[in-house]
């Protein structure tokens, strides 16, 4: 049987168009029981409130189609942010220098990843969750747990471009958390889609052994990807301590997984070479909207987790199941 | 084919030999190396009765859930979900203690006892046979679905829960996280009772050949006539049940339970495995190595303890020390001539 091979043929096979198509019909059934749920203040703030985890997604996809995986990165986030800010306050730095400061740590730590990874050949989990716990056991150890919260004004201040007022006068802005979220993910569609380093990345996470023959340079993109993620981090890290008003320390570590699950959702591969910013994106969306959505029909929030795990068990079951019935169909054929 | 003497590979020496026998004397080395370094900073403190006996009560919980990580880990995966799975099932034993036991006298006391524990192993059981379902039979990598039902089994706790801690628990339970037998900790007594019998399940049952073969080669396994996923079914079932087990002696020890409990324990039980030989991608490990691993981490924690640092300089070291240990493992692999 001939299956039709256009564009669009394609697109309704793919990942992306059912969870567009949940996305879709989650939304509508939301916008139609309640009145909350499409506006303008609650999409700001269903921004606003996961731009962290969405700029670190972005970061981690491509790592994960590189055929990685880094856990590290919320302690690297903690590292960047804390570090960042401190010189800050103490030099009366500007927001450039906050963030040439903050990616430049996040890009330490991930080179430190990339080598352990690469050089001792150790497996990438292991490696990550080992820095993990180093990056976020030295930094405690060094600060003392301590909070900062004296931060300087125009970083509490933040940025609002584009400022409008609705009918009600209510203030609608850009601010810092939603421009840097459109920003992370441009750059990662860039690098992945309209560069050779990207097809260079999806060719090494598909199979490393043959890209390698082919003559490219597995060290250098592990070294570009883990490099990348942590720079994502340390600029993820000021975006939330932006929005949170404060540093704290403990506060990021534990989130690694959340941004895994919604990278995944995404229909990014654990096993590389499979993966799409859109996809990531509309992971991220999925998971938001989810509990944004029980917030407001009335579910306590207490039960929100429950809801994320039985989304995350359905979703991948699925997909698996209709993956093994295509490979049984292809194999009849 | 015989090949001549000058081109066989030459003796390697006897020290490096006896590293690369495996994890357990790497790991020995590496142990009586830090024995003797804290004993020189904190001299009989540290290999005192008293230290001993507080490394003995702490060792077990990280112990039993290692050794749930570890079947998984063997088998080629990964359980996310025990540190979940531990607190729903002592949740879910801790609403019976403390809803039924109270108001029960003589042989009903001892009774809703039993009853506790057995809701908490048919909780662990349930859980078990879904994270196997959809892993061997649905072919979820081990990782999504175990991240899956970690999720749900944490957002059901919280839900019954409200996040509340559950407390106050009969005697004999509590026993079992603080009691000792004759100055032996009954903690690690339950621990070592379990050692034994999964050590001969791993090696000496078909089981536990199959586990290892497929973790070695899971198309290899199913190619010559096993049914691999029946055996998988059988891997997360097991390593849920050693998750109620840990509930257990956590609960007691506690005297407490909650849906937020030990969760940083999760990624050391990896680390802890690794540590101890066990091959991240699968098929090679042993609980000897593993037992080893655990008490190096408890030695290093004791004494960073009572040299008074920080316990996030522990969770650092260990950090630094599995991939100090595996660099020396891939360095000795290098050296002089290949292993044979």
């Amino acid at each position: 049987m001939p299956s039709p091979t256009g564009p669009l043929a394609r697109f309704r096979r793919s990942h992306e168009f059912w969870l567009l198509a949940v996305i879709l019909a989650m939304s509508l059934a939301l916008s139609l029981a309640t009145d909350s749920f499409l506006t303008l203040q609650n999409l700001f703030d269903l921004l606003t409130s996961n731009a962290f985890v969405g700029i670190l997604a972005s970061g981690l996809l491509v790592v994960l189609i590189a055929g990685g995986i880094d856990i590290s990165f919320t302690a690297t986030a903690s590292v960047a942010q804390y570090v960042a800010l401190t010189l800050g306050i103490r030099h009366g730095l500007g927001w450039f220098a906050l963030f040439a400061i903050a990616g430049a740590v996040g890009i330490v730590c991930g080179l430190i990843n990339a080598v352990f990874i690469t050089k001792l050949r150790i497996s990438s989990i292991i490696v990550s969750i080992a820095t993990l716990n180093i990056f976020y056991g030295l930094l405690i150890f060094s600060t003392g747990g301590n909070y900062i919260t004296s931060l300087p004004k125009f970083f509490r201040d933040g940025v609002s471009w584009f400022e409008h007022e609705d009918a009600s006068g209510v203030p609608y802005a850009l601010n810092l958390q939603i421009l840097v979220l459109i920003l992370a993910f441009a750059a990662a569609w860039l690098l992945l889609n309209r560069t050779n380093i990207g097809r260079q990345i999806y060719a090494v996470g598909g199979n490393k052994d043959a890209a390698q023959r082919l003559g490219f340079h597995v060290f250098r993109i592990n070294v570009l990807v883990y490099g990348y993620l942590g720079f994502v981090a340390g600029v993820a890290s000021l975006v939330q301590a932006q929005l949170a008003q404060s540093v704290t320390p403990t506060v990021l570590v534990g989130k690694e997984l959340d941004v895994l699950a919604a990278v995944v959702l995404g229909g990014a591969s654990l096993t590389g070479g499979v993966g799409t910013v859109f996809g990531a994106l509309l992971g991220v969306a999925l998971l938001a909207i989810l509990q944004n959505g029980l917030v407001l029909i009335g579910v306590s929030s207490y039960w929100n987790q429950w809801f994320v795990g039985l989304t995350i068990l359905v979703a991948v079951s699925t997909t698996a199941w209709s993956e093994r019935r295509r490979r049984a169909a292809k194999a009849i054929n | 084919m015989n090949l001549p003497a000058a081109v066989s590979p030459r003796t390697p020496l006897p020290l490096l030999r006896f590293l690369r026998g495996g994890a357990v004397p790497m790991l020995s080395l590496v142990l009586v190396a830090l024995v003797a370094v804290f004993w020189l900073l904190l001299g009989d403190r540290i290999i005192g009765v008293g230290a001993l006996q507080a490394m003995a009560f702490q060792l077990p919980e990280l112990g039993i859930l290692s050794l749930a990580m570890m079947v998984a880990l063997l088998s080629g995966g990964l359980n996310l979900s025990i540190i979940a799975t531990a607190n729903l099932c002592a949740l879910t034993m801790a609403w019976v203690l403390t809803t039924q036991v109270p108001g029960a006298q003589g042989f009903m006391w001892g009774a809703w006892q039993v009853i506790a524990v057995l809701a908490g192993v048919a909780v662990a059981l349930v859980v078990g046979l879904i994270n196997g379902f959809v892993i061997a039979y649905l072919g979820v990598s081990p990782i999504l679905a175990t991240l899956g039902t970690m999720t749900m089994c944490k957002g059901l706790s919280i839900g019954l829960t409200r996040g509340n801690v559950i407390s106050g628990f009969p005697e004999p339970i509590v026993f079992l996280g603080n009691g000792t037998i004759a100055g032996v900790p009954v903690a690690l007594i339950i621990f070592l009772g379990l050692c034994i019998p999964i050590a001969v399940l791993l090696n000496k049952s078909p089981f536990g050949h199959k586990i290892y073969m497929i973790g070695s080669s899971e198309k290899a396994t199913r190619y010559s006539g096993v049914d691999t996923r029946r055996v998988l079914l059988g891997v997360y079932v097991l390593s849920s049940l050693l998750a109620v087990v840990a509930a257990l002696v956590m609960m007691a020890r506690f005297n407490s339970a909650n849906a937020a409990y030990g969760e940083s324990y999760l990624l050391v039980t990896i680390l802890a495995a690794v540590l101890g030989g066990v091959d991240p991608f699968g098929g090679f490990g042993k609980v000897g190595g593993l037992v080893m691993a655990l008490i190096l981490l408890q030695v290093i924690s004791s004494a960073f303890n009572l040299l008074n640092f920080s316990p996030f300089l522990t969770v650092a070291i260990w950090g630094a020390l599995i991939i100090v240990v595996t660099a020396l493992g891939v360095l000795l692999e290098n050296a002089g001539v290949s292993r044979r």
